[in-house]
């Protein structure tokens, strides 16, 4: 399903060997996988298969005791948050993370603070060039609301909007600093149907639209599988399944996994 | 009716200068969620620095013009606090990202002894003055409505002045800039920060340095009408109950609070010190503080905690 005109490319994102442990517990083990630039990757698995331990590794919040990370042409091993952000991969989180006292609007600029150029004392004197930037900026932003259809509510402090709500905010300010990959956490959990059905047209439309590379972890199988071009899928914190939603859907192990086996 | 608005206006402008400590800690609770006990002692550090730069500089230099000595001097000072600003992030908060709340406070209790020791060390322990030229004679107001007038300390008036402004830069540089809305983020959530490119390090030097520039005015303008001397980092402590009563996040809050603490404690000695003996201004403020802790814990402005179940 999805979009046509989109090609998918090389492989942008190489994760081999990653194993993670706190303590003596694994919660990955030796796990690789590739995205390839433009598709739309998903991880599944059951509870506590570390989806989003994996995501975490990926992200630099986490740094895995054993492999390497390759993210166009550069190999690293250990990352942190910041720095992957400045590399153009940006986030939203399972746990609605937005800082809530702020607007929607406010929340969203927050997402351009890498862009902004100029420095502190030419913002804090509202100098020409502080002000043209700051427009600019805004413009951008406003793109990003018209785009997730959340005009009504941005002048709304963000703790007080219903929860599905706040999920868009928080993907549009990962969109705001215009990322290469974008690393959803869950982004349709405790959603409702018709939630879960506009967020997955966002989330294709920015795919089409902007060619981001999407990767993200999801429940719902059902939504996985429509609108996903790969899928990886974890168990026990090991790798059981990669491919097409297809391959993925027939393969003995996975259904195992999700079902459980009769003896 | 003078009097009794010249005790007043006494009040506000005492409580201004509270406001402005209490400024300091404000800031920094909203923006780093850290509250910094050791803002009494920047206070005492800033001032000593400034006091001694206005006394250093032209003697190193041979500047006679005493406005340029003043600037370089409070330049200078400011540059001390933004080192000290740096140095803390550095080797205390730095190392205790992701903490609980308590032991944050305990650091920055042990940064106070090592400030109020330093400030010491560095400037001197003597009695200092800072001269920055206002004016100090009086000045009479509504003499026509009241018979003699009302008193009015034009210096008074000048750091209400001053401190007005300082509050309305601020409030702007919060609401209205780039690094503002960065430094709100950090406040709200580090995580989110992070993952959105917003690097904790540089925002807490800065908040740190923000605060270094509200406790060095406040610290001229105390230091101007009192002296420079130990025991401003006492009186500093007086910031502790009008962040109470206003709010630990709320910047009006610490505002309000601190001229309702003024104005309270010069009333209550002028009015009530015959009838239960004098010495209320020194604990009026803590006990009001109690009060509001039973009836409004949150302040009157701060954000109510109200947690999920």
């Amino acid at each position: 399903m999805a979009a046509s005109d989109r090609k998918i490319g090389d492989v942008i994102l190489d994760v081999r060997n990653i194993s993670l442990r706190f303590g003596g517990v694994k919660a990955l083990t030796d796990i690789s996988f590739n995205v390839r630039e433009h598709e739309v990757r998903a991880i599944i698995g059951p509870n506590g298969a570390g989806k989003s331990s994996m995501l975490n590794c990926i992200n630099g919040v986490y740094n895995p005791q054993d492999g390497e990370i390759t993210y166009r042409g550069r190999t690293f091993h250990h990352l942190n948050a910041p720095q992957v952000a400045k590399m153009g991969i940006a986030r939203t989180f399972q746990n609605l993370a937005l800082f809530k006292g702020m607007s929607v609007l406010d929340n969203i600029m927050t997402g351009r603070n890498l862009k902004m150029k100029t420095g502190l004392f030419a913002q804090a004197l509202r100098l020409g060039p502080a002000e043209r930037e700051e427009i600019a900026h805004r413009e951008h932003v406003e793109r990003i609301i018209d785009f997730l259809e959340i005009q009504a509510w941005r002048k709304t402090p963000v703790g007080r909007l219903p929860y599905g709500l706040q999920k868009r905010v928080d993907l549009g300010r990962a969109l705001a600093m215009e990322p290469d990959v974008l690393l959803l956490d869950e982004p349709m959990a405790g959603m409702n149907v018709e939630e879960k059905q506009d967020m997955s047209r966002f989330i294709l439309d920015v795919n089409a639209e902007f060619g981001t590379t999407i990767v993200l972890i999801e429940h719902d199988m059902g939504v996985v599988m429509d609108i996903s071009d790969r899928v990886v899928v974890l168990d026990y914190g090991k790798k059981i399944g990669d491919g097409t939603p297809d391959e993925v859907r027939s393969n003995p192990e996975v259904i195992t996994a999700y079902l459980g086996t009769s003896h | 009716m003078g009097f009794f608005l010249e005790t007043f206006i006494g009040g506000l402008m005492t409580g201004m200068l509270y406001s402005l400590v209490a400024l300091g800690f404000v800031l920094i609770f909203k923006a780093s969620g850290v509250f910094n006990f050791a803002q009494g002692a920047m206070v005492l550090f800033a001032a000593l620095a400034m006091a001694r730069f206005a006394e250093w500089i032209p003697k190193l230099t041979g500047l006679t013009n005493p406005v340029v000595a003043n600037v370089l001097a409070f330049i200078a000072a400011f540059g001390v606090m933004v080192i000290v600003a740096w140095v803390i992030e550095r080797w205390v908060l730095g190392r205790l990202v992701n903490q609980e709340g308590i032991t944050l406070l305990m650091a920055t209790l042990g940064i106070t002894y090592f400030l109020e020791g330093l400030g010491q060390m560095l400037f001197g322990a003597d009695i200092y003055k800072i001269d920055v030229g206002m004016p100090k004679e009086p000045i009479l107001l509504l003499e026509k409505v009241f018979p003699g007038g009302i008193l009015v300390n034009s210096e008074d008036l000048i750091a209400a002045l001053i401190a007005a402004a300082l509050v309305a830069a601020l409030s702007l540089f919060f609401q209205k800039t780039a690094t503002g809305r960065a430094l709100r983020a950090v406040a709200d959530d580090h995580q989110a920060a992070q993952s959105i490119g917003i690097p904790l390090k540089n925002i807490w030097v800065i908040v740190w340095s923000v605060a270094g520039f509200v406790a060095l005015v406040a610290g001229v303008i105390w230091g101007s009408k009192l002296g420079v001397q130990f025991t401003l980092s006492l009186v500093a402590l007086k910031a502790l109950p009008v962040v109470i009563l206003g709010g630990l996040t709320s910047v009006p809050g610490a505002i309000l609070g601190g001229l309702i603490i003024g104005v309270g404690e010069k009333l209550s000695e002028v009015y009530l010190g015959s009838l239960i003996g004098g010495g209320i201004e020194i604990w009026f403020a803590y006990v009001l503080a109690l009060g509001f802790l039973f009836i409004r814990p949150q302040g009157l402005f701060g954000e109510r905690i109200i947690d999920r179940v």
